[in-house]
């Protein structure tokens, strides 16, 4: 079995006298992509703020690799490898590529200088890791000029030199045309391959199906179902599940305890 | 927004050739150029003698060392997303120290030290209620300006210091005397202005006052320590104006309780024509120091073209809102 990189047990968080999430259990092996799907109100958002160490949980454990880390803090969660890719505000878009990737990263010599070239060279390096190269930008590109498929390239190639493990990306395609959606999945591919992983969050089933070798379905807060490509089978299927799990009257095809895995 | 995408092979690189792309990267500082040369060239034109000799030149020397040390910090500043509009107050407050150093018999060296050491703390302070409490720097400091001169004003009731010893020192040959007819100040806001511009483009400091002016939600998330960063470009301007104040004092022999108070407009005027735009995030120092050169040559140019003292105002006007139209044509706006 691959790394397990990171594992959520049990977590819970309420504002007050509302649950945002009721106990959750989720995990992330090593070079696996795995989709988190739910609709607005799911928990989504206050799950992937826990994990980037924004939202602290009221409940449940966090372990990295195996091991349970107290007091999860920002600080916390980019030491142990995780870089979150927050929707719309991730980069800032007068900056040039170069300038957002080493953002807070910078290459520089004891007096702060920047090593401009090194950086560049690097830049270039990152972009073709994961096969964000063009013909029409370099890294001296300002990034208010690239698609917003291009732009994920960017932050994912920030993710990989921040020596990121897990890259979690906040609804990456929801705002984009299909090939620039294309685009960002040529870019998560090439992060699984060099054996990283990825949580793709999103509520088009259809992008997270395409992409995603595992698929967790949030509901108010809840686990509704944990489930495989290989067990689903059809984009169709899983929607069909959802369906009921909105409409809980009618039957499911797949019994959410039995598809949940259990405990290692 | 002009959205680039993938869509012939055959388009060009943007960024192919060095010169290019030194163009593309400069485009604001080389609009600020042509803007000088042009008023320049009107001004030659309205008045060859004067422009053509070199007494008009020499003048402007003397004084435009003062506006740089004040629009080069300003620039950080509003890169970082902020507005000091504090610095005229601080610049009295530090060339105040420094004169009553001197005046007490202080080598001027250690003096300009004590001076920058004020402006420093000054601009940490200020800087420090406009970022914890949260505040419009806009309003901040202008209360701040306020404050640190009238603070000024009652402790010295109204009163200056003439330091006419001054001339005798060596900080003066250093900082404030001619070679041949070339002020030697000149050459201090020159050095100071090409420190800023590496520090500005080449340095850690630089990219993160970039970084944090365009977007301080990604800046802190990638670890940066936004609120420390806002307070180092306030420093920066304290800084700037601590070394103003002691070149101003040095170059008059006399302090002025007012010492400052003339720069506040003429120096915002001078970074904005410069082509650093007021939403943050972008900037040129180069543009910077250019605009304080077309801020200085107008009043002068003005008057020597054969217009009365009354148009200065008018046409201080029309270059600043000319300047910005054109920077607003000549930049792609991406926030």
């Amino acid at each position: 079995m691959a790394e397990r990189l990171i594992e959520l047990r049990d977590v819970k968080k309420s504002y007050g006298s509302v649950f945002a999430l009721g106990g959750v259990d989720l995990h992330v092996d090593r070079g696996e992509v795995v989709g988190l799907l739910g609709d607005n109100g799911a928990g989504k958002s206050t799950l992937i703020k826990i994990l980037a160490g924004v939202v602290k949980p009221t409940h449940g454990d966090i372990l990295v690799r195996g091991q349970k880390v107290h007091n999860w803090n920002g600080a916390r969660s980019r030491d142990a490898g995780i870089e979150t890719v927050f929707q719309d505000r991730a980069l800032a878009v007068q900056q040039t590529i170069v300038r957002n990737i080493f953002m807070g990263r910078e290459i520089a010599d004891r007096f702060g200088f920047l090593h401009t070239r090194k950086e560049h060279e690097e830049a270039e390096r990152l972009m073709r890791e994961i096969g964000f190269t063009s013909k029409v930008f370099t890294p001296d590109s300002i990034v208010g000029q690239l698609s917003g498929g291009e732009r994920q390239g960017v932050a994912i190639a920030r993710a990989i030199y921040n020596k990121a493990d897990l890259i979690v990306l906040d609804e990456p395609t929801t705002a984009l045309s299909l090939t620039e959606t294309e685009k960002v999945f040529r870019f998560v591919r090439a992060v699984r391959a060099s054996g990283r992983s990825i949580l793709f969050i999103g509520h088009n089933i259809h992008h997270v199906y395409d992409i995603a070798d595992r698929f967790v379905v949030l509901d108010r807060g809840r686990v509704a179902l944990k489930t495989t490509k290989a067990e689903v089978g059809s984009a169709e299927k899983l929607i069909d599940f959802m369906e009921h799990v909105a409409h809980p009257k009618g039957v499911t095809s797949f019994d959410p305890t039995a598809a949940a895995e259990t405990r290692p | 927004m002009s959205a680039t995408t993938e869509t012939g092979t055959e388009r060009r690189h943007p960024n192919s050739s060095p010169l290019r792309r030194f163009v593309v990267n400069n485009r604001a500082a080389i609009g600020t150029l042509g803007v000088f040369i042009v008023m320049m060239g009107i001004f030659i034109v309205a008045n060859p003698q004067v422009f053509l000799s070199w007494p008009l030149y020499s003048s402007v020397l003397v004084t435009l060392p003062v506006a740089l040390f004040l629009v080069v910090p300003l620039v950080f500043v509003v890169t970082v997303g902020e507005i000091d509009l504090s610095f005229p107050a601080t610049m009295g407050f530090a060339a105040w120290v420094f004169a009553l150093l001197v005046q007490a018999g202080i080598n001027p060296f250690l003096a300009i030290l004590a001076a920058i050491g004020t402006g420093l703390v000054l601009g940490a302070f200020v800087g420090a209620i406009v970022v914890y409490a949260g505040l419009s720097s806009l309003i901040a400091t202008l209360g701040m300006n306020y404050m640190l001169r009238g603070l000024i004003m009652i402790i010295t009731e109204g009163k200056s210091i003439a330091l006419l010893g001054l001339r005798d020192s060596t900080a003066y040959q250093v900082f404030s005397s001619s070679i041949g007819s070339v002020p030697v100040q000149i050459f201090w806001a020159l050095a100071f202005v090409v420190f800023s511009i590496f520090l500005y483009n080449r340095h850690r400091f630089g990219a993160r006052v970039h970084a944090v002016g365009d977007n301080p939600d990604s800046a802190a998330q990638m670890g940066i320590d936004v609120q420390r960063i806002r307070i180092a470009t306030f420093m920066y301007m304290g800084l700037g104006a601590a070394l103003a104040g002691c070149f101003s004092v040095m170059i008059n022999f006399t302090w002025w309780p007012t010492t400052g108070d003339g720069y506040l407009l003429p120096a915002l005027a001078s970074v904005f024509v410069g082509g650093t735009p007021a939403w943050g995030g972008i900037g040129t120092i180069a543009g910077g120091a250019l605009g304080a050169l077309i801020i200085s040559f107008i009043q002068s140019g003005i008057i020597s073209a054969g217009l009365t003292g009354f148009y200065v105002q008018f046409f201080n006007g029309l270059i600043i809102v000319l300047a910005l139209l054109g920077h607003r044509w000549n930049q792609a706006r991406y926030r």
